[in-house]
């Protein structure tokens, strides 16, 4: 549009890599704020792009952060042993144990999430519209509940993870670049992603499922992919907030569906589902009006955000993007072109 | 020519309703065959029969000898036998090119063309398809703006870049402007000489499939009631019957 592309990327990496020094005080806000970007964009991959709205994307975040703290101790003590003196301290950890805990769990946590997709998606992608909401959100809810009786890993305490060898201050710098880092891969797999035939493919199946069968698109293999990579990438963010939160306990953190399950989809209902940049914008636009409910109108904060996602609902279905994609659509390359008209490519 | 699609004592009822019982046909490779009935003879279910989407009660329908009856939609798509829908489906939120895009062949995509771009000479082949169905201006537009007649021109044009062997068209000129159907007409035919794209076509409207067909079916009860063509047909005193009500 007006800012040309390369400008606007390095604005905002210059804007990304300086925040934490600028805001030093708002910096584990501005850590969450990365994670709700990654879950937001994850969720459009599925819920937007290809209109399989899932409420158990939560339940990779969750999965992510208990992979992530089995690896890490695992590595080093008996997990069993470990569990069950919660957290009394008397286990140390090393700075060497301590970061290749965070890299190999982190990871580690991803890939077993992204495993974890193709599992339950295999047996969910049967299901269609509001079923596979419900049947993904049962499976988020019923992990939480098992994770919650599981003795080996802590059962209802939850886990305490080691703490970070070195200062406070230097450990929220850390955790906040941890996040931008995932964040910033994230954007530009989907920048890539979305160029190729898998977004068409995607989209095709968001638009008439049936359609996409009659001409012989391999429906599953692409709903399978598509889930496993949101889900790599939700399992890592899991992981990373094992680290950044230090202890976390089964339901209310880690399968937490009511707060960061349904968060996720507000973010990018608010900014535009189907879009790379709607899921970014609705994320940053929820995490502050969110913030300033909880600031300001404590005790009404929850009615806040209830009468946010009934406007949303009601009058701005497409969100922010989709609103301006209806006003302005040659901003989107929507219009009639002759034949001897130089083209250009529809923009997004 | 050869038989392209063989259908053989084909019988599918759905509870009570017998829609389709004992049904012979066969397609002519490289030709239009058509298929014809007053409203709730079959025809529909017989289409969906041969594509794959629902089993069938009994009977065998085999495409290029192959039995293809227990086959699931996709599978039958990729071996080349496509079909179009009544109530036209086209991808409503992306734009015309893109709804090309996705449907060009999957018959031979492996794991990694998942990630593939479309090159220049796909590109190139949408646009032209587009044209010559005379959608080009519009390509950008998002196809589910487009009028009735224009989604169901892009929904043929889907086909083509799907370079099927077979077509089965359902109603290809339910919904069209009347001026526009002898374009339509003059079209589907191109398609069957110069794409070498066999065709199977429901209609009911007499002088399209008249002009068209080289051989016609008529159901009527969910019973083959005649065959031929289509002087044959249009002169059978059931067929007749059939359409003007009288038993």
């Amino acid at each position: 549009m007006i800012i040309p592309k390369p400008v606007l990327y390095i604005g905002l990496l210059a804007l990304t890599v300086a925040a934490p020094f600028l805001f030093p005080a708002y910096m584990t806000q501005l850590a969450t704020l990365w994670l709700m970007i990654i879950v937001a964009m994850t969720w459009d991959m599925t819920g937007g792009q290809m209109g399989y709205n899932s409420l158990g994307n939560i339940f990779f975040y969750g999965t992510g952060m208990y992979v992530a703290a089995v690896i890490t101790i695992g590595m080093v003590y008996d997990v069993r042993e470990y569990t069950d003196a919660a957290g009394g301290g008397i286990f140390a950890f090393t700075e060497g144990q301590y970061f290749t805990g965070l890299v190999l769990g982190s990871i580690g946590a991803g890939l077993f999430c992204a495993l974890c997709a193709l599992a339950v998606g295999w047996l969910t992608f049967g299901l269609r519209g509001p079923y596979f909401a419900i049947g993904t959100l049962g499976v988020a809810i019923a992990a939480g509940e098992l994770v919650s009786n599981w003795e080996w890993i802590g059962a209802g305490q939850g886990i305490s993870m080691p703490n970070y060898p070195g200062e406070f201050d230097e450990f929220k710098l850390l955790i906040y670049f941890v996040f931008a880092g995932v964040g910033v891969l994230l954007f530009i797999f989907l920048n890539w992603l979305y160029t190729t035939r898998f977004r068409s493919a995607i989209n095709a199946i968001r638009d008439d499922e049936d359609k996409a069968e009659a001409m012989g698109l391999r429906t599953l293999r692409y709903k399978l992919v598509s889930w496993s990579m949101a889900a790599f990438f939700v399992g890592v963010a899991g992981g990373v907030s094992a680290f950044q939160l230090i202890h976390f306990e089964p339901l209310e953190t880690a399968y937490q569906t009511i707060n960061l399950g349904i968060f996720m989809v507000v973010c990018v209902l608010l900014g535009g589902k189907g879009t790379l940049w709607g899921p970014i914008i609705g994320a940053v636009m929820f995490h502050v009006i969110k913030e300033v409910t909880w600031n300001y109108f404590l005790g009404w904060q929850w009615v806040a955000l209830g009468a946010i996602i009934i406007v949303t609902v009601v009058y701005f279905q497409d969100g922010l993007l989709g609103w301006l994609r209806l006003k302005k659509p040659e901003w989107f390359g929507i219009r009639v072109t002759k034949k001897d008209e130089v083209v250009t490519g529809p923009a997004e | 020519m050869s038989a392209i699609i063989e259908v053989k004592k084909v019988s599918k009822s759905f509870g009570g309703v017998k829609a389709n019982t004992d049904i012979s046909l066969t397609v002519q490779e490289g030709g239009i065959t058509g298929l014809i009935g007053p409203n709730g003879s079959g025809k529909t279910t017989l289409f969906n029969s041969i594509v794959g989407y629902h089993p069938i009660d009994g009977g065998s329908i085999k495409f290029r000898g192959r039995e293809i009856s227990k086959m699931l939609v996709p599978e039958i798509a990729r071996l080349g036998l496509l079909r179009t829908f009544q109530q036209t489906r086209i991808y409503a939120k992306m734009n015309c090119v893109e709804n090309m895009l996705i449907s060009l062949p999957h018959r031979k995509a492996g794991f990694f063309d998942m990630f593939r771009r479309h090159d220049t000479e796909e590109q190139e082949r949408a646009e032209a398809l587009l044209d010559f169905v005379g959608l080009y201006e519009k390509r950008y537009l998002r196809s589910g703006d487009l009028s009735f007649g224009q989604q169901k021109l892009l929904e043929f044009a889907m086909a083509l870049m799907n370079e099927p062997d077979v077509l089965l068209l359902d109603e290809p000129t339910a919904g069209i402007n009347p001026t526009l159907i002898n374009g339509l007409i003059d079209r589907l035919k191109r398609a069957n000489s110069d794409f070498g794209i066999t065709l199977l076509v429901i209609e009911h409207n007499m002088r399209v499939i008249m002009n068209m067909a080289d051989t016609v079916y008529c159901l009527a009860h969910g019973e083959l009631l005649a065959s031929g063509t289509p002087e044959e047909v249009q002169n059978d005193q059931d067929v007749i019957d059939a359409y003007l009500g009288a038993h």
